[in-house]
């Protein structure tokens, strides 16, 4: 028998830094999926055109050549099913990453997502463990029209036993996505399209730690939150306002579940203004619950808290001109968090 | 019907079924039992069959119906009482209920309350295997009603592709909750469903324990020797209706007597007692003995506390 089916231990970062790398955003994902297979031989990508040419985004170029297709498994178009494959292999010892070509077809999979991901370890009384992770390509501003663009990060946040995590960067997606494949528990990392192509610093071995949120600059006038695209464009409007003498911080919120209200908290104590930015509507999203948990948990406002959001209710038209008014730029970011910022 | 094992534990198995399924029904009434629970009465030589030919370290996913398949793939009746009670005690500490006797020391790793979903779930589990190397083997157990969710199409397309190490047991009642199978779904025999995916379909006679035991037999061991995937329809029936509510008024004056008349217990039983096996008078004292054990398990069940929200935390997130 292989050794395959053998637990795999929760590894710590090592302490000395490996060296760090300007990669960009989707060679950053390569580079974890890479190091992940080549340390654990249970780790292996299922989904559809995922083995030839790189895969549909190129997030797995070289993979197949180097893995083979016993760690790189093709699928037909079925994710409900393929998905509960990944289960069934989680459950017997491996460690799958599975691709969701676009976050809008996770619904499709619902089923595998809702009831069986995250339920099957309680139901059964914690007689197994589903180390499976979900990749799902997320967002806007690529043209891909009403049913290819949505950010899908909150519709699965209600559920105990789930964790939910998006990658803003090329450092914070390596180091993301290969926590999220340690973890012993179904992970749903939400990667953005647009993306793909930034460059950044990426400290390779890193990795990051669960339901951590990462302060990506600081400031005392006002706490913008953002996640995906969002902490980009987030910090662009954060130079912007330095101009009006605001400084704001900014806080990439990286896990929707579990959430890391605290971080925010100290935040918000100190800046006594919130501002949410966020790439989908505000209703039932993870902006709606961090300011009903700061609020219920008696966070002094100096302003009420405010959120850019997708400013229609509406999905996501293709007209180009209409999706990007539609998404949340730099300029309505600092907008808002200079009327914020002077309640 | 040489070189066959011994089938007197068969008989005792199928017995230990009928008669906790019956006790299932009589804690319910006194309210021991809550919620809803779902028996599989005349049914039991599928499971018993049907597990009695897998090995000990191939495993099995199976459905809300599954009380048989897990008490013959070994579970202690007290620990399925438990569960059905609610008890800490039980198999799944009491969280899952009557839907989810799972044991994964036994290779049971999930009694699914969603139609069709423990066919991937299996699935997957023969791929690692197959990936692996391991000469081991997934069956899935799962309804008629079942062959009309999009989950058996993906899962039976994707083990034929792959030539995935797994049979699919379909245990077809007649019946998919109130509805009559040819009111839902357009073919009589569910074992042609298997044509389409180019793999084997076949018609098993789901009361005879033999003839279950031989077919999925050769489907398990064609799958364990790199042959792929196979389809088994077990014609059956269930004697209750659907689930504890169900008074089953929709089944036409004359079936529910014309299929007791094949009874599983009572075709072993005979054929035992022909073959001078076991005599009926020991067959009576052998299920005397049976249902002391049941109301004995019973009982020490129904003594343990339930779990608290403390203990089951942990069940929620892995460490
Ligand atoms: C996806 C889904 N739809 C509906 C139900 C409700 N339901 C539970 S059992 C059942 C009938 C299933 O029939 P069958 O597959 O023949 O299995 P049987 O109950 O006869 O063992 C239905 C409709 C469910 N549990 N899951
Ligand atoms: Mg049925």
């Amino acid at each position: 028998m292989s050794t395959l089916a053998e637990p795999v231990p929760q590894v710590q970062a090592p302490a000395e830094a490996a060296d760090e790398a300007q990669l960009t955003y989707r060679d950053a994902i390569n580079a974890a999926l890479d190091d992940e297979m080549s340390g654990d031989p249970a780790v292996l990508l299922i989904g559809e055109d995922i083995a030839s040419d790189g895969g549909v985004f190129k997030t797995n170029a070289g993979l197949i050549e180097k893995y083979g297709p016993g760690r790189i498994l093709n699928t037909p178009i079925c994710e409900n099913g393929f998905t509960g494959v990944a289960l069934g292999m989680a459950l017997m010892g491996m460690r799958p990453v599975v691709e969701f070509m676009f976050s809008d077809f996770l619904p499709t999979a619902g089923d595998q997502i809702v009831n069986q991901l995250p339920k099957y370890r309680f139901m059964s009384g914690g007689q197994c463990a589903v180390p499976v992770t979900i990749r799902s390509i997320s967002g806007g501003t690529g043209r891909f029209g009403t049913q290819h663009s949505a950010t899908g990060e909150s519709w699965f946040m209600a559920l105990p036993g789930l964790r939910v995590v998006t990658a803003s960067s090329p450092g914070s997606a390596y180091a993301l996505l290969r926590a999220a494949i340690r973890d012993n528990n179904p992970v749903l990392f939400h990667e953005h399209k647009g993306l793909y192509g930034r460059k950044g610093p990426v400290r390779r071995g890193s990795i990051a730690e669960v339901g951590k949120a990462e302060t990506v600059r600081g400031g005392k006038d006002v706490t913008i939150v953002a996640t995906l695209l969002m902490v980009e464009r987030a910090l662009k409007a954060a130079d912007a306002l330095v101009e009006d003498g605001i400084e704001a911080e900014v806080i990439d919120l990286r896990w929707v579940r579990p959430m890391d209200v605290s971080t925010v908290r100290a935040s918000v104590e100190r800046t006594g203004r919130l501002l949410v930015a966020e790439e989908q509507v505000h209703h039932g999203g993870w902006g709606a619950s961090l300011i009903s948990e700061l609020t219920m948990g008696g966070v002094g406002w100096s302003a009420p808290p405010a959120a850019v959001s997708l400013p229609y209710d509406q999905p996501v038209p293709y007209s180009p001109p209409l999706e990007d008014a539609l998404i949340p730029g730099a300029d309505r970011i600092a907008e808002v968090a200079r009327s914020v910022a002077r309640h | 019907m040489t070189d066959r094992p011994d089938h007197i534990p068969w008989f005792r198995k199928m017995l230990e079924i009928r008669l906790f399924e019956e006790k299932v029904q009589e804690l319910f009434m006194a309210g021991l039992i809550e919620g809803t629970t779902h028996l599989c009465q005349g049914q039991e030589a599928v499971p018993v069959g049907a597990v009695a030919a897998m090995h000990a370290d191939d495993v099995l996913t199976n459905t809300y119906r599954g009380h048989g398949e897990a008490l013959a793939r070994g579970m202690d009746a007290e620990a399925a009482f438990a569960e059905l009670m609610g008890r800490s005690s039980g198999c799944c500490g009491g969280v899952g209920g009557s839907m989810h006797l799972t044991d994964f020391s036994k290779g049971n790793v999930g009694a699914n309350a969603i139609v069709g979903a423990g066919l991937p779930i299996a699935l997957g589990c023969a791929m690692a295997f197959k990936l692996r190397e391991e000469p081991r083997v997934a069956l899935t157990f799962f309804g008629d009603g079942a062959t009309n969710i999009g989950t058996f199409h993906e899962s039976l397309n994707m083990a034929a592709v792959w030539k995935a190490p797994i049979v699919f047991v379909i245990t077809n009642n007649l019946y998919g909750e109130y509805s009559p199978l040819r009111s839902t779904t357009p073919i009589e025999d569910l074992a042609r469903r298997a044509d389409p995916f180019g793999i084997p379909g076949v018609v098993v006679d789901g009361q005879d324990v033999d003839i279950v035991y031989d077919n999925t037999l050769s489907a398990i061991e064609r799958a364990r020797s790199g042959g792929g995937a196979t389809l088994l329809e077990m014609k059956t029936y269930r004697y209750r209706g659907h689930s504890r509510a169900d008074p089953a008024k929709y089944r036409p004056d004359g079936e529910l007597e014309a299929w007791k008349a094949r009874d599983p217990i009572d075709i072993l039983g005979g054929r035992l007692a022909s073959e001078g096996q076991l005599s009926a008078e020991e067959q009576q004292n052998l299920r005397k003995e049976v249902s002391a054990e049941i109301d004995a398990a019973a009982d020490r069940a129904a003594a343990a506390p339930p779990p608290t929200f403390e203990e089951i935390q942990s069940y929620v997130y892995a460490g």
